[in-house]
């Protein structure tokens, strides 16, 4: 039988595009970064997941767990995600689809942070909205998906010390070095019960690791253990490092 | 290599490594996949959508399955079920939004791949047969997708409708049929009804 309809109906058929397996595997692949050598996940839309290299079958396990999605190799990453990881300038998409708003607003937060520079947990929860979530902070952060690109190694104890690392308070402490963070600075003064400097010629309080705080020459600066006291005598938080006020 | 054959070879891959066993799953199946979802779906862009949305569920359908139950399964038919319910899903949801603003659907490139049918069939056409298989009802509509646009055996149909056979025949005619009527029916919109694809008027 000579069907037209039948014919039109089999011309409906349509091969999938290209793109199609891309958006059903994650690519994954080993690179090396400021940490070693790391495991990469890959979705169509960014960054997804970067782990410590070991065990691949590990790696695999945790990640399907996370994110419940089939595993393929890659052959190389995506531009720009090596330097990142490597530390070098540039900000790779993520993709962070599977966290919650909550999560997303904390990692966000955190990947304000410039580099050699550190924020009390508190100040990141006031950043993503939810001032007295500060546990929580310390909780996503330490599940926090794609460390290095989102510098959780940057969020610290509000008492000065660095505290801890989703891979150990001493990869931490070598990361923050490495960024020139002023960590024995910053440790002297929390031992003097300051937490903040603030500057005579400015009129600024600002975080000990904040740019501006660095540039502020001895016999100008003023430690103060609370911002509140800094703005009892007359300071304004910076606008930089944002200081709760 | 058989559809029986393809089946099984499927079937060991998944059992032996679930992660390269569905990248095998998905360059052998993902055209049908893909078309099905083509055909059940009003826009081209949700297609792929559909498509990688059901291979997702897929997987981890099969996560959660033994030994034993990979073993017995149907891949194709069990993958297009998915399909068809996530379609019908989607239909819903939907349906419980309000309309989006029409949206200019651009008109797809032909096909690398296409074969003469494809070739004939006008861009035109097209949209005028999906828009006449989504007003057909459920699960007419998907028999007549199953076993006219992706040509699957009758008995694959109603594996994937979940009946008897002698019902997915009658839900194929009867959905083939009410085409037909669509297709050749005076639209309300004037003229642009053709009977180029009905069957009936064969130039």
């Amino acid at each position: 039988m000579n069907d037209s309809l039948l014919s039109a109906l089999a011309g409906l058929a349509a091969p999938a595009p290209a793109t199609l397996p891309g958006r059903v595997f994650t690519g994954w692949t080993s690179a090396p970064s400021r940490l070693g050598d790391v495991f990469v996940a890959v979705t169509a839309h960014g960054v997804q997941f970067v782990r410590p290299a070991g065990s691949a079958d590990e790696f695999a396990a945790a990640y399907r767990d996370r994110f419940d999605r089939p595993l393929r190799r890659l052959d190389r990453l995506p531009a720009g995600v090596g330097p990142a990881l490597r530390g070098r300038a540039g900000r790779p998409p993520l993709d962070l689809h599977a966290l919650s708003d909550f999560e997303r607003d904390v990692l966000a937060a955190t990947a304000r942070i410039p580099a050699g520079q550190t924020r009390p947990y508190g100040w990141v929860a006031r950043e993503a909205g939810r001032p007295r979530a500060v546990r929580a902070v310390g909780t996503v952060l330490a599940r926090n998906p794609v460390p290095l690109l989102v510098p959780c190694h940057r969020v610290v104890r509000a008492d000065g010390a660095a505290g801890d690392y989703m891979f150990g308070p001493a990869r931490k402490d070598a990361l923050l070095r490495d960024e020139g963070a002023n960590l024995d600075e910053v440790a002297a003064l929390a031992r003097g019960g300051v937490h903040y400097l603030a500057s005579d010629t400015t009129g600024i309080v600002c975080f000990p690791t904040c740019r501006d705080a660095r540039r502020i020459t001895p016999a100008h600066r003023h430690g103060f253990p609370t911002v509140a006291a800094a703005v009892a005598a007359g300071y304004r938080p910076c606008r930089t490092c944002r200081p709760a006020a | 290599m058989t559809p029986d054959e393809t089946e099984d070879r499927l079937r060991r891959a998944l059992a032996r490594d679930l992660d390269a066993g569905f990248a095998e799953v998905v360059r052998v199946h993902g055209d049908v996949v893909h078309s099905v979802a083509r055909a059940l779906t009003a826009r081209a862009a949700d297609a792929e959508d559909l498509a990688a949305e059901s291979l997702l569920r897929a997987y981890r359908a099969l996560r959660g399955y033994d030994a034993g139950r990979v073993a017995a399964l149907a891949v194709r038919p069990w993958l297009l079920t998915i399909v068809r319910n996530a379609a019908r899903n989607a239909a819903r949801d939907a349906s419980r939004r309000p309309a989006p603003p029409p949206a200019f659907d651009p008109v797809e490139p032909a096909s690398e791949i296409a074969g003469p049918a494809q070739e004939a069939l006008r861009a035109d056409d097209r949209r005028q047969l999906t828009a006449a298989l989504a007003a057909l009802p459920e699960p007419q509509r998907s028999a007549v997708v199953l076993r006219h646009v992706v040509g699957l055996p009758t008995a694959e149909v109603a594996q994937v409708l979940g009946c008897a056979g002698g019902t997915a025949k009658s839900h194929v005619s009867r959905g083939l049929r009410r085409l037909r009527t669509l297709l050749t029916e005076p639209a309300d919109t004037g003229a642009a009804q053709r009977v180029s694809v009905s069957g009936r008027s064969a130039p």
